[in-house]
């Protein structure tokens, strides 16, 4: 298991790394001195120039990814253009309602997604299977900005239970804004994992190692738990943990639609002003993000099933 | 060997000795989207106390189907449609799921055919042998032990390293022989193994029989040993019940039906058996035709149409099981003392 845990963070490493790299290219291949973008049409060459050597622009491409890479290892993603802070604190105080919505949405979508599933599979062929099944469809079908709209509309506007916009203040505040939000991006995963979880519990419960469980008269609870539900989680928690990617960008609408400070509002907002250095921090921390989402599915998925820990 | 039967029937036939269970009549159905299946049809049958019954017959005969129903775990669309298999005062075929699983992993266990997919993949051997004990009393360092203890029976080398293995991580035959632990270890009355020779190559075969005999012996259990492989028949089972179409077509000690099978379709099943051959042939014999279609069972012999001594009487009547020898019935009108009269 530490064998293949290592063997999984390294490769996480090349692969932000990687990832890494080809956004310094593409710095590059975007039309234009990114020095020129930032100062306007109207500096003059020797500002330019200026601006060049203070970005170091001036050096060979191998040298400029390399000294990127040293500045990432010592948490400098660079300063804001206009404000001169540095990029890593800006993007570092907006993570945290980012990633509390991420977190709130996923558990959302697991629990509610594996336990209806879980249902719909042991209660098989019956109504109730017939209306989870629709309701998955459903969920699934429509776009997380139309339920946060629709959610705002019932929940804040018309019933007037939930508070609308922001990130509230303290904790209780905090948890009252971040149902709608998280509703709104965990809502079509729950149609998505019920659905991934009650057709992997049905092939789990026709294979012959449950029959020999209830040859030996185990409890049912007990041989859904350990014998199935076990094996049948591993493709969802696949989903959820490729998931995360799809949920940064759902978390880009919401945040801009519930008004919420995050990683996708400011993404927005810096792509709007021609911010590159904050865009590239942002998109930077999501990747690492998104790749160490992807190494903890897998760590779950080896720690559930001894048969993952032997391949790669 | 083929005194006139009615004489020895009495004192003989294994019917008369208290079995451990008895099948009365017993008839399954299946539900499917093309109607009914009538897979099996009046099994009566007895598992004699201490030894071993096998059953042998081809693919689709229902030879699996008695098997699960013994142990309650037919396919949801089974249905018991007439019959009783009794167990010390017990009814198995209508018993409740409750019911069903006290007496599973206790009294009753199974080997199944598959020991590739029979253990849970996700679950040490260790935590799935202690897991059966969970009804047993004492520590998990006792059953610990006593899964250590079975593992050794099986004659598993390095039987305490094995606790700590995943099923993946053993050869088809180890595997078999946890499962086969794993059965004993319930000391049941009853073990019933689903052809669990047939998914593995023909040395570790013999090994695994012998090692059931041995350990049949040992424990004294009942074994109901379900298999379309007649060498293994011969060598583990004290009788044998042949099955054709969902019936018992043959029944008696194993040496009296290997010796003088008395039912055509167990003549051809030994015709069959490449083991018997004293001459090499390019081409191995089969018994022509199919299975009848068992949504309508035919009203006369079920084995008519691919019967080469089939005469008048086949079509016309459907054969009781005629005592054919000491203690062997045989469900063919040839065995009437009628006909040999005509």
């Amino acid at each position: 298991m530490i064998f293949y845990a290592t063997q999984r963070f390294v490769l996480s490493v090349v692969i932000v790394m990687v990832a890494v790299s080809i956004l310094t290219l593409m710095l590059h291949v975007v039309p234009g001195d990114p020095a020129v973008m930032i100062l306007g049409p109207r500096a003059t060459p020797e500002l330019i120039e200026q601006t060049r050597v203070a970005m170091g622009l001036d050096q060979p491409l191998p040298v400029q990814i390399v000294t990127f890479f040293g500045n990432i290892l010592r948490g400098d993603l660079g300063q804001d253009v206009f404000t001169g802070r540095a990029v890593s604190q800006i993007v570092f105080e907006q993570l945290p309602y980012t990633l509390i919505l991420i977190t709130v949405s996923i558990l959302w979508a697991a629990v509610l997604g594996i336990a209806l599933g879980c249902y719909s599979a042991l209660r098989r062929n019956t109504w109730l299977d017939t209306l989870t099944g629709v309701i998955s469809v459903g969920t699934i079908s429509i776009p997380s900005f139309v339920m946060a709209l629709y959610s705002v509309l019932l929940f804040a506007v018309w019933l007037r239970w939930l508070p609308a916009i922001g990130a509230g203040e303290g904790v209780w505040d905090g948890v009252t804004h971040l149902i709608l939000p998280s509703f709104a991006i965990g809502v079509s995963w729950v149609g998505y994992v019920a659905r991934i979880v009650r057709a992997s519990m049905l092939e789990v419960m026709g294979q012959p190692h449950v029959r020999m469980a209830r040859a030996y008269g185990l409890p049912d609870g007990w041989i859904t738990r350990s014998h199935i539900l076990k094996i049948a989680v591993q493709p969802a928690v696949t989903l959820i943990g490729t998931g995360v990617a799809h949920l940064f960008s759902a978390a880009v609408f919401v945040e801009v639609i519930f008004a919420r400070p995050g990683i996708g509002a400011l993404i927005v907002q810096a792509v709007n002003e021609r911010n590159y250095p904050i865009v590239l921090g942002a998109v930077l921390v999501t990747t690492g993000i998104i790749v160490l989402a992807t190494l903890i599915s897998d760590l779950v998925i080896a720690w559930l099933d001894p048969r993952q820990r032997e391949e790669l | 060997m083929a005194p006139s039967a009615a004489t020895h029937r009495a004192e003989e036939t294994p019917q008369t000795a208290d079995p451990l269970v008895s099948i009365e009549g017993l008839s399954v159905d299946f539900d499917t989207p093309r109607g009914t299946i009538h897979a099996l049809r009046d099994i009566s049958l007895e598992v004699p106390k201490g030894k071993v019954l096998g059953l042998v017959g081809e693919s689709g005969c229902g030879k699996s189907t008695l098997a699960y129903s013994m142990i309650g775990l037919l396919a949801e669309n089974a249905k018991v449609a007439g019959g009783a298999i009794r167990m010390s005062g017990q009814d198995l075929a209508h018993l409740g799921p409750k019911a069903w699983r006290d007496l599973r992993g206790r009294r009753i266990s199974m080997i199944f055919q598959d020991p590739m997919t029979s253990l849970n993949p996700v679950t040490t051997i260790g935590k799935q042998m202690i897991d059966i004990q969970y009804r047993e009393p004492g520590s998990r360092a006792e059953k610990r032990a006593r899964a250590i203890e079975f593992l050794e029976q099986v004659q598993l080398p390095d039987a305490a390293a094995k606790l700590d293995v995943y099923p993946h991580q053993l050869s088809g035959g180890m595997r078999q022989r946890v499962c086969i632990a794993m059965a004993l270890l319930t000391r049941p009355d009853l073990l019933i193994a689903d052809e669990p020779t047939t998914a593995l190559d023909a040395t570790l075969e013999m090994q695994i029989v012998t090692l059931l005999r041995e350990l049949q012996e040992k424990f004294g259990c009942s074994v109901l040993f379900v298999s379309h492989h007649l060498g293994t028949v011969a060598e583990l089972c004290d009788e044998v019940a042949v099955m054709y179409a969902g019936e018992v077509v043959e029944r008696g000690a194993v040496r009296e039906v290997f010796h003088t099978p008395r039912h055509p379709y167990t003549q051809a099943l030994f015709d069959c058996d490449p083991a018997r051959f004293r001459q090499a042939t390019r081409q191995l014999p089969t018994i022509p035709g199919t299975l009848p279609d068992l949504r309508q069972p035919p009203a006369g012999c079920a084995f008519r149409a691919r019967c080469t001594k089939a005469f008048a009487r086949c079509a016309a009547e459907h054969p009781p099981l005629y005592t054919a020898g000491p203690g062997q019935v045989a469900r063919c009108h040839l065995n009437d003392p009628a006909e040999d009269a005509a």
